[in-house]
């Protein structure tokens, strides 16, 4: 038997979001600008207790913009929400992502089109996140797939918020969020420590310019009021200064340089359970994940051979997958949508012969249908 | 040249009124002696935002009509001694007057400089909510029909503690630099004409007495003065992983994982008693998952509880068809009809007021409400789901019940009738 204890007396009943919410506040988010929204509102409750400082803003476009006014001024802020929610904040993520400044969206998935049904999970908007940024540019978004990582994804996407200047959207959904779990949080505490991200800050003596990016792809960050250097930040086409530019050489450079500073810059976290021998790969990322891990389980205990890749990394799409998906002859691809969008993130429209989809709305996959298109050849 | 400025020549129309209110920004700052690095400069999308490159201080430059938001976060972000200033156009006021009105309320430290032309000048002339009646645009080209906002009675109706309307002609630095002396939110509206656009279509327009005509009233609306906003530190706050923790001190009896469906009414415990159900699993050594179920209004309406028992890890804490289903009222019987007419194997628990509904499983007829009433039915029904099966043993239940925030109002005999 397999008992959740260890240290038995720090045994709790934890839901996702007050793991999450813990998890940023150790790691150095210090301000959780609010708008109420299903299924994201534990995230709010356990933030108004525990975050540094919390602004309750009154609409979700304000919120966002007063969180890119909190990260110009230095700040590194968090919200959550749901897509009504997040539909609101397009245009000013766009907007962050321009001034490259850092801050972490939690985008808690609801089962839509539209305001859909607040109380149930979903995995929607995966392919709204692929076409975020106008001109197509890669956000970077993370997806927790396990409570676990509820605890160890906040950093990760934090640090990659602050070192590659560039709001950073982590992905979950309404069963993460709100279902509660056992869970030994001595085990956190001790073999899980969540550190404070690094961030630095411009000290140079030489003039600051805002967007030139000396040592690689990203520039240096200071933020607005500091007493030496003056400092610009435009959400418009830009040169290195910060100076709005139409169509310039020097504009161009600097908004190419957004791609490839998210594209080389994204860490790249997955969990790739391989068996030997094994000809089918079960893909899946998100809520769908624990769903896969029990029918790979069960599978394995019947003898089929069967790996397993859980993405948490979702954009943008690392290489390495496709370096993955290229070994197996047949892949069966499992979220709750219809339409089957991580599968046409790795392959496109023209799906090929080798995949196979589980797909659904309204209610979580189950491991006996991802268990039976395994073994459905 | 001022410090304030890069280059004197702003990129401006001949005859715009925003030559005036950049030049007029400058010498309100210099006569408070600021230094340029003191200042952030906010602007958004239209004329007035294209103004950046002449400005030696801090320079943001956002979304149309969001300066305000965006200026907000500034200014609540940066400590005391930068000074936020806002520029923002008549049509940029329109879509966000949201920000203005929350900054006004709030009382957030920025000084707001409406360039109101009252027209939107950079896409061909359109009428604003800042559009006077009679005032001809390209697309009202009779004169609006609509009276416009008045900005600075909305801004002092949210609390702002200064707002004033003055006619860009000549020297309006004075009011500039009252609004930057505002501890908070200070807005300041400068009526000009676009000669682009309002010039050309309103021919031999004054501003004066077009301002009069049209209620235009020139003039400051003190309000109360207020502590400006700031972003307040709370220094210390307890971990989240402060929880009241779970010792195992019982023996599983659960063999298989097991899951347990419990449907009643809104308002009667049902998330409650599952919570506690799972605490007394957790202190039998058994990994739980606990999932709640409830239309948004929370009050209304049914509300079903999942649980998950397992000696093993539970990744997958989905519950399709249970192996228990306890049922205390109508709304949880009608919540959870599809799935206990789909059951063909394990037992429901109903009870005795409630039609017994098709299903494959063993249904056993209890007393849930009658005898613990509508408040303590869910729980009575899962201590009673104890007795009569190996997942939890009523012991536990009952030392998680006690321990629990309402262990004090369990009447003591439906705890006591559990473990007899």
């Amino acid at each position: 038997m397999s008992t959740p204890s260890g240290n038995e007396s720090h045994l709790a009943l934890v839901d996702g979001s007050r793991l999450i919410t813990e998890s940023c506040v150790r790691a150095g988010a210090d301000v959780y600008v609010g708008y109420p929204i299903t299924p994201a509102n534990l995230i709010y409750a356990y933030s108004s207790r525990r975050f540094p400082a919390v602004l309750p803003a009154p609409d979700e476009i304000t919120a966002i913009h007063w969180m890119a006014g909190l990260a110009a001024a230095g700040h590194l802020p968090i919200t959550a929400t749901s897509f009504p929610g997040f539909a609101l904040m397009v245009e000013a993520v766009n907007m962050a992502y321009m001034m490259e400044l850092p801050m972490l969206v939690v985008l808690v998935q609801r089962m839509g089109p539209s305001t859909g049904t607040a109380t149930a999970g979903a995995q929607g908007d995966l392919l709204l996140l692929r076409s975020l940024i106008s001109g197509g540019y890669p956000l970077p978004v993370f997806c927790i797939a396990s409570l676990d990582d509820c605890w160890c994804l906040p950093p990760v996407a934090l640090q990659t918020a602050a070192d590659l200047r560039s709001p950073v959207v982590l992905l979950t959904s309404k069963e993460m969020a709100m279902t509660e779990r056992s869970l030994n949080l001595r085990r956190l505490e001790e073999e899980m420590k969540v550190e404070p991200i690094q961030r630095r800050f411009y000290d140079g003596p030489a003039p600051y310019c805002p967007y030139a990016a000396d040592d690689g792809w990203v520039p240096s960050f200071l933020a607005v009021g500091d007493s030496h250097h003056q400092v610009r930040l435009t959400a418009s086409t830009h040169d290195t200064h910060g100076l709005l530019q139409h169509s310039t050489d020097e504009a161009l450079a600097n908004t190419r340089r957004l791609q490839e500073k998210v594209e080389t810059g994204t860490p790249v976290i997955y969990d790739l359970d391989e068996q030997e021998g094994a000809e089918t790969l079960v893909v899946t990322y998100g809520i769908t994940a624990g769903a896969a891990r029990e029918a790979v389980a069960a599978l394995r205990a019947q003898g089929t051979l069967v790996s397993l890749l859980v993405a948490q990394t979702l954009l943008p799409v690392p290489a390495a997958y496709c370096e993955i998906l290229d070994r197996y002859p047949r892949v069966v691809v499992a979220e709750e949508n219809l339409q089957g969008q991580l599968a046409r993130l790795l392959f496109g429209y023209r799906l090929p012969r080798k995949l196979r989809g589980v797909r659904g709305i309204g209610r979580m996959i189950r491991p006996d249908q991802i268990a039976q298109e395994v073994k459905g050849r | 040249m001022s410090d304030f400025l890069t280059t004197p020549a702003f990129p401006y129309c001949k005859g715009c009124g925003h030559h005036l209110i950049a030049r007029n920004t400058v010498r309100a700052l210099e006569a408070l002696q600021a230094r340029p690095l003191d200042i952030v400069l906010v602007t958004d999308i239209g004329c007035h935002g294209i103004v950046d490159r002449n400005f030696a201080t801090h320079t943001v430059h956002g979304l149309h009509g969001r300066s305000v938001a965006l200026g907000a976060g500034i200014a609540m972000g940066l400590p005391p001694g930068n000074q936020v200033v806002v520029f923002i156009g008549d049509g940029g006021a329109t879509i966000g007057l949201q920000h203005l009105l929350e900054a006004a309320r709030l009382n957030v430290d920025l000084t707001v400089v409406v360039h109101n032309n009252m027209l939107y000048g950079m896409t061909g002339g359109q009428p604003s909510g800042l559009t006077p009646c009679g005032f001809r645009t390209v697309i009202t080209p009779e004169g609006s029909t609509l009276p416009h906002y008045d900005l600075c009675q909305l801004a002092h109706g949210a609390g702002a503690p200064y707002a004033r309307r003055v006619i860009g002609q000549g020297d309006f630095s004075d009011a500039l630099r009252e609004a930057l002396e505002v501890e908070g939110f200070a807005l300041v509206e400068v009526l000009e004409l676009c000669p682009s656009h309002g010039v050309k279509r309103n021919p031999g327009l004054r501003l004066k007495e077009l301002a009069r005509r049209v209620g235009y009233e020139l003039g400051t609306w003190s309000g109360e003065a207020r502590p400006a906003f700031r972003l307040s530190y709370r220094k210390e706050s307890p971990s989240l992983l402060e929880v009241k923790g779970v010792d195992v001190r019982f023996a599983p009896l659960l063999e298989a994982r097991t899951a347990v469906v419990l449907g009643g009414s809104a308002g009667e415990g049902v998330q409650r008693a599952a919570e506690i159900f799972a605490q007394a699993a957790m202190a039998s050594g058994l990994h739980v998952t606990k999932k709640g179920s409830y239309p948004v209004t929370v009050g209304v309406g049914f509300s079903t509880a999942e649980v998950v028992l397992s000696r093993d890890p539970i990744a997958y804490h989905g519950v399709s068809q249970p192996n228990a289903a306890i049922i205390t009222s109508a709304d949880g019987l009608q919540h959870n009809l599809g799935r206990i007419q789909g059951m063909d194997g394990g037992t429901i628990w109903l009870d005795e007021s409630l039609e017994v509904p098709e299903t494959g499983a063993e249904v056993r007829v209890r007393d849930f409400r009658g005898r613990a009433g509508p408040r303590n039915a869910a729980l009575y029904a899962l201590l009673n789901f104890a007795r009569e099966t190996d997942t939890v043993a009523p012991e536990a239940l009952v030392e998680a019940v006690r321990e629990s925030p309402i262990g004090k109002h369990v009447p003591t005999e439906i705890l006591e009738e559990a473990t007899s």
